[in-house]
């Protein structure tokens, strides 16, 4: 499995786009840390790309892998090895070098000018949103034999967690108005690692907004110790389920 | 006219003779502080020294000084209202008062002022007091340097530490108030200014004004309390370079504003309040340099407001800049310096060049449904945000600055 991962990180770390995406996240986050006159809006920049470029570049990257890795795949399983291994590495190679080229291209800018919670909060949820998407495009390209198709899918699947899904709530919202949706609305953020996120950051960023109604409620829950394991282990279940459906799905594959 | 002079004379120089010193303390005559009051006359001056008083209610119906060395301490013993003074001219200074009486019938107080003029209150501290320095009736008496703090937890247990009824042209100046229900209560309280307090970690209000008119309060600092402060049904009262903070929590307001007519805010700073300024039926306001920083609303201006005028104030990184429920706008804003405004400046006289339109789409959302904030800083709404600057269909139209500033003014 070790020797798996190693190939599939090197491979992807010597991609011309990896580094690409890595160079063009470090020279992001500098400069808007360096362009604008306070940190806090920097952060703010900072976090639009944690929650739309991120998951977009690791979505799209992983699953365009997968499928150009296809006639590696088909090696591998010629070779004594259990499928569940290969994929798990497969999985593994790709989560640690995306999450890898995350840390170098954001983490260092904002542990340079931003080393607090928010600044620790950002790098974290980067990384988890990284690897979430890389499970969710594994899933995604299992799931469909065409490449384009499973491009497409990928690109739909971004589209739906950055904006559909938002779009969503927000029509709920006024269509269920006359109703406490404050509690509610905390298991909705559960259904979406991108709103999880935000929001866990949004607690340490602006809490002078969060201590408002509902913003309190939020910070009653997620700002407290079981809150922050609660959605730390809901972000965990973003990768595991579709981790193990993308195997599952890998294992009974005629490929 | 020479002999009225040198009779004037004569008279105020036998007056001065006539004032006599006082001593209390354990090694004087005189134990107990009564018992001197009782012995003085009017002009009199009496010195307490360091110790343990127990005076039980210290009537003070002369015109006398009473003056603490190093700190004499009046206990109350949790039954009595410590002072009461009832006599004009009356100065108190440099006791430590403790332990006053609790009672939901009266306004028991650690120091009371009973219908006179000219009274002095200062570098007193007072710990553990019900109400702390209680002024009724009171004109031209000013409340100086004076400590207090109180440590009950719920407002029916607590009394205002200092509170101003029916009083005309108090100086309340350098006063330091923590653990009250609301540190500087007003009502009914006129021509009167609140100078240089510290007002933090109250219950209720740092600062609580009620029907008073023509009041000037400068360089005050109000900090961390329950629900921040409250100015209601005034006119006329000015604000310069008061310093509010971190005033966090629902219904918490750096400043609110509830029916206040002809005044002037100027020069003050709001950092880290939950809401900077909310108005609700506010008239004829003049706002100006005051700088707003990290708050959660800047300004929440309801349309009940009228003649609003706010110019050359600083926004500076707050989640909303202005807030309003409605798109009738009758207010003004001109020359403020926005950090959000995106706007070019191609003649370089540091004025922008297009508008800038405080009230999001967004905001204007949480407004009519609070869960929406769930949604904030999210992708869907910064997109919505921008097709409404381009297009404003449900902001108001009217509410903009037409003369946003480039710079961060001074």
């Amino acid at each position: 499995m070790k020797k798996i991962i190693k190939y599939v990180m090197t491979d992807i770390l010597r991609n011309r786009i990896v580094l690409l995406y890595t160079a063009s996240l470090f020279i992001i986050s500098f400069s808007m840390f360096s362009l604008e006159d306070n940190n806090s809006k920097g952060l703010l920049s900072l976090l639009n790309i944690i929650l739309i470029f991120v998951p977009l570049v690791s979505i799209i990257f992983s699953t365009i892998y997968v499928y150009n890795s296809a006639e590696f795949i088909e090696l591998l399983v010629s070779q004594p090895l259990k499928r569940k291994t290969i994929w798990l590495s497969l999985f593994t190679g790709l989560a640690s070098s995306l999450s890898l080229s995350f840390i170098i291209g954001a983490g260092i800018p904002v542990i340079i000018y931003q080393a607090n919670t928010i600044g620790f909060m950002m790098i974290g949820m980067g990384i988890l949103l990284s690897i979430i998407f890389v499970a969710i495009a594994m899933l995604a390209a299992v799931k469909t034999r065409d490449k384009a198709k499973g491009i497409g899918v990928a690109i739909l699947l971004w589209l739906y967690f950055s904006l559909l899904f938002d779009g969503l709530i927000l029509f709920l919202l006024f269509q269920f108005a006359d109703y406490p949706l404050e509690k509610p609305m905390i298991v909705v953020t559960a259904l979406n690692p991108v709103d999880l996120g935000r929001i866990m950051i949004l607690l340490h960023m602006d809490v002078s907004a969060m201590m408002g109604y509902t913003g309190a409620i939020f910070k009653d829950f997620f700002g407290t110790y079981t809150g922050m394991i609660f959605s730390f282990g809901i972000m965990l279940l973003w990768i595991a389920v579709p981790v193990w459906f993308s195997t599952r799905k890998f294992n009974r594959k005629d490929l | 006219m020479k002999r009225v002079w040198l009779i004037l004379f004569l008279l105020s120089a036998g007056m001065v003779t006539h004032a006599k010193t006082w001593y209390v303390g354990n090694h004087q005559f005189y134990k107990t502080i009564s018992a001197a009051v009782q012995a003085a006359a009017n002009g009199d001056t009496i010195f307490v020294e360091a110790g343990l008083y127990h005076e039980k209610n210290l009537v003070l119906n002369k015109k006398i000084v009473l003056k603490g060395i190093g700190l004499p301490v009046l206990d109350g013993e949790n039954k009595y209202e410590i002072i009461s003074v009832k006599a004009n001219g009356v100065i108190v200074d440099g006791f430590t008062i403790m332990h006053s009486g609790v009672s939901s019938m009266e306004d028991i107080a650690g120091i009371k002022i009973y219908d006179c003029r000219e009274v002095v209150i200062e570098n007193n501290k007072l710990d553990d007091t019900f109400f702390g320095i209680y002024s009724q009736h009171g004109t031209n008496c000013t409340i100086r340097n004076n400590q207090l703090k109180a440590y009950k937890e719920e407002e029916q247990q607590s009394g205002n530490g200092i509170h101003c009824w029916k009083s005309d042209s108090m100086r309340i100046i350098g006063n330091t108030i923590t653990g009250h229900r609301d540190g500087i209560y007003f009502e009914f309280v006129t021509n009167s200014i609140i100078w240089r307090n510290t007002s933090f970690k109250n219950i209720r209000y740092g600062l609580h004004f009620m029907f008073s008119q023509n009041d000037t309060y400068v360089t005050n600092i109000f900090r961390d309390n329950g629900a921040g402060v409250s100015v209601m049904y005034s006119h006329s009262v000015k604000m310069f370079n008061n310093y509010f903070e971190e005033n966090w929590g629902d219904g918490a307001y750096g400043l609110l504003l509830k029916e206040i007519t002809d005044s002037y805010i100027g020069g003050n700073h709001f950092d880290k309040n939950t809401t900077g300024i909310h108005m609700e039926g506010a008239n004829r306001i003049q706002m100006e340099r005051n700088t707003f920083e990290s708050n959660g609303w800047a300004m929440q201006i309801q349309a009940s407001c009228m003649d609003i005028v706010v110019t050359r104030n600083n926004f500076i990184g707050n989640t909303f800049d202005v807030a309003t429920n409605s798109s009738l706008v009758l207010n003004t804003f001109n020359n403020n310096y926005w950090d959000k405004y995106e706007g070019y400046d191609l003649d370089n006289d540091k004025i922008g060049d297009v508008p800038y339109r405080p009230v999001s789409l967004y905001s204007m959302i949480v407004e009519k449904n609070p869960p929406a904030m769930m949604l904030f800083r999210s992708f869907i709404t910064s997109l919505m945000d921008k097709t409404e600057k381009v297009l404003p269909g449900i902001t108001p139209e009217n509410l903009k600055d037409e003369h946003p500033m480039m710079k961060r003014l001074n």
